[in-house]
């Protein structure tokens, strides 16, 4: 079966400075794979450079998505085709309702596929129904995107739009960060709902706690820019007890 | 490459040349000699068939002009500009008088088909829903005064305005129809005397608008003229006067496009509004005339004098303009609050692209006791723009309690483009309150991926966070309007990201 992410032997500078030095990782349709590793291990230049963000120079290796060169498209294609992250810190877009936000995004991306645009009534029912599940009151939906949400509620509309979109690929980025105890248990609600066989996701976190409520398949240590451990979610555990100094050697 | 740093390189390769209402109608016009001087003045005024009165005036606004300096104080940059090198009136040749729109020029009507603008009717637009408390779009009707260069050619639901008593025609038709109230009204908000270009129009001011509203009525529908700039070399010089009686209520809108030209073409128009008690003027502007080209070159100059004069007790002006257009913008709708309770508002989308230079602001002039004025200016600036707001809020002696609100926000696109904020604040008394906030910003790079990450492309990206921006001031304008400039702000965006 082809992998749904085949990340092979990736080296990306920023500015001069290489950051990965030759990564590699395969994620099957299904999974819940976890990163883990210090600050500064390139975990985020990871998922900045699947999504496309721009700042980034590949120089060597490959990413490929049900096999097609993800690095040839255009970071909206690659949203089109599925792939999804969910921002560390989300950004706030004043004047421009969430609901307004949804809507085009989710139409844009529909375009992008030949799909034909979601009728209104639909999108407000499908709109509804996740919101509700996730805890997020209409009236935030209402505001301009993000602006003045709590920490708790920037990621949960992180969730929301993951949910809506239907993405065959999640990428969560520290999602843990700034959130309580309570914000983490909703959005991590949220996030396993979305747990189906025909999608995968990639939880990139310092600490093991966030691993409590989203349990994976698949743990990676990274280190220096490279994936340094791989194994079960025992991994994680062990890490939380040993710390991450034993693999800054290994690297 | 980094999404700025791409929006950069695509706003460098706009080409404007392919400005969408850049055409031209072959017909024949009938021109004054070029240059000005008394016999230009004459020759206007005789074209249309003025009293003595009217030319009287010309004049004497002529005579003043010529003993006056072109001013510079503004943030705006072009070559001088040869005065006598200008034809001061063109008119469509009428081959005969008319009276309905089937008898005017196919080719005439064929230009404002391309510019979409509804000349016949009534204009629905589908989707929108209703603001609170107003009625169902489909039933509200717009009147339609086509300005056509300098002559006016159609005008729709006469009959119906007719029967409210509300008076909408050319001013060329007001001068000789109801002289009256031309003589009562006309110069005194903007005086002859007021500035360079202001007096330059009074000389020889072609046509415009007329709108009186009588007392106590509400304008059954909303008013709107179309300018448009077609003959080469031709100085535009429009001259609108709005009067609401007491307790009346009118809005009108006006929307400018102009097709493609080498040489600059100078617009010096002048509104007067004129507001007596109790009464309530809207005045919506969609300014879209030819930019220039994607080297500078072209472009119209568009020095405008607008004015609105709160003169009744508890009136209200309300200034709202989309600007996307023009080389130059020389424009600051202000408000003269000298009715105690008055109040002026002024709502700008200002965006600037390529070589475009806006100077524009307003001016929020309290005489009248506890007078009241909101100032909300949007300025977007990119290419090799440069955008200025430049605004004056005073309060005389005798206007106690004034209060002010401004807030002036600035965005750049890019990094050759400059916004940049000139406020005066008086205040001679002091029980006057104004705050004044100001921010610029540059559209986030970060703001553009999270939204490209979702599916937008680059283009559609900056059209949502430029329409974010500008939203409190796209609400003000009236439905219709801000649809049509909802859409114009896109298009002005997708030349400005390739």
């Amino acid at each position: 079966m082809m992998a749904l992410l085949e990340v092979k032997d990736l080296k990306v500078r920023v500015e001069e400075r290489e950051i990965l030095h030759g990564l590699t990782l395969t994620v099957n349709e299904g999974e819940v794979h976890a990163i883990m590793g210090p600050n500064g291990s390139g975990k985020s230049t990871l998922s900045h450079v699947i999504a496309g963000k721009p700042g980034y120079e590949v120089t060597d290796g490959q990413i490929l998505f049900r096999g097609e060169d993800l690095l040839e498209m255009e970071p909206d294609e690659r949203a089109a085709k599925g792939v999804f992250l969910a921002f560390q810190y989300p950004v706030e877009i004043p004047g421009v309702t969430t609901m307004n936000f949804l809507r085009t995004a989710l139409n844009a991306q529909r375009k992008a596929r030949g799909e034909s645009e979601l009728m209104v009534p639909d999108f407000l029912k499908k709109v509804r129904e996740v919101s509700k599940s996730l805890n997020i009151p209409q009236d935030m939906l209402k505001r301009g995107v993000n602006v003045g949400f709590s920490g708790g509620e920037k990621k949960r509309n992180e969730v929301l739009q993951m949910a809506l979109f239907e993405p065959s690929l999640c990428i969560l980025d520290e999602m843990d960060s700034g959130l309580d105890i309570d914000a983490l248990r909703i959005a991590a609600d949220g996030v396993n709902a979305l747990r189906s066989p025909g999608r995968a996701m990639v939880v990139i976190t310092h600490y093991q706690r966030l691993l409590n409520y989203i349990v994976p398949d698949v743990v990676h240590v990274m280190s220096r820019g490279r994936v340094v451990k791989s194994g079960g979610k025992e991994l994680a555990l062990e890490l939380e007890a040993s710390g991450y100094a034993q693999f800054e050697d290994a690297a | 490459m980094p999404a700025v740093q791409e929006t950069v390189e695509r706003v460098k390769r706009i080409d404007v040349d392919q400005y969408r209402y850049g055409f031209e109608t072959l017909i024949e016009s009938d021109k004054a000699p070029k240059g000005l001087s008394e016999e230009t003045v004459k020759f206007i005024s005789e074209k249309k068939n003025e009293p003595a009165w009217m030319l009287q005036w010309r004049l004497e606004a002529y005579r003043r002009w010529l003993t006056m300096q072109e001013p510079t104080w503004a943030r705006v940059d072009y070559p001088k500009i040869d005065f006598q090198d200008l034809y001061y009136y063109a008119a469509p040749k009428p081959k005969k008088t008319v009276s309905s729109l089937d008898e005017i020029d196919p080719e005439i009507l064929k230009t404002y088909e391309k510019l979409g603008i509804p000349l016949r009717e009534v204009a629905m637009l589908e989707g929108v829903e209703p603001k609170p408390g107003e009625e169902d779009p489909a039933r509200r009707k717009i009147a339609v005064d086509a300005v056509f260069d300098s002559v006016s050619v159609a005008t729709t639901f006469k009959a119906e305005l007719k029967k409210a008593g509300v008076i909408f025609m050319p001013i060329s038709e007001a001068i000789r129809e109801h002289p009256e109230l031309v003589q009562k009204y006309l110069g005194s908000v903007v005086p002859t005397s007021d500035n360079f270009y202001a007096t330059l129009n009074s000389a020889v001011f072609s046509d415009g608008s007329f709108v009186y509203v009588p007392p106590g009525v509400r304008c059954p529908m909303e008013l709107s003229t179309y300018f448009r700039i077609n003959e080469r070399n031709t100085g535009q010089f429009e001259r609108t006067l709005i009067i609401a009686d007491k307790g009346s209520y009118v809005s009108y809108l006006e929307g400018c496009t102009a097709p493609q030209r080498d040489e600059n073409q100078l617009h010096a128009a002048v509104v007067e509004l004129v507001a007596l008690d109790d009464a309530e003027i809207k005045y919506s502007t969609v300014q879209n005339w030819y930019p220039g080209n994607s080297e500078g070159k072209g472009g119209i100059y568009n020095f405008v004098t607008k004015r609105g004069d709160c003169r009744g007790a508890n009136s209200k002006i309300s200034w709202t303009q989309v600007e996307t257009g023009s080389a130059i913008t020389w424009k600051y709708p202000s408000c003269i609050l000298r009715g105690d309770n008055s109040r002026g508002e002024f709502y700008s989308i200002a965006i600037s692209n390529g070589f475009q230079q806006v100077d524009s602001g307003t001016k929020m002039i309290h005489l009248g006791k506890n007078t009241s004025s909101r100032i909300i200016s949007k300025g977007i600036a990119a290419g090799k723009s440069q955008n200025t707001y430049r605004g004056l809020v005073t309060a005389h002696r005798k206007a106690t309690g004034a209060r002010n609100f401004t807030a002036c926000d600035s965005l750049l696109i890019g990094d050759k483009c400059g916004a940049h904020t000139v406020p005066y604040i008086e205040a001679k008394n002091s029980s006057a309150t104004f705050e004044h906030e100001a921010t610029t910003s540059k559209i986030s790079e970060d703001v553009l991926f999270y939204c490209i990450q979702r599916g937008l492309s680059q283009e559609e990206a900056v059209g949502l966070v430029v329409n974010g921006f500008v939203k409190d001031v796209l609400q003000q304008l009236p439905m219709e309007f801000a649809v049509e400039a909802q859409k114009l702000i896109s298009i002005s965006l997708e030349g400005s990201v390739g």
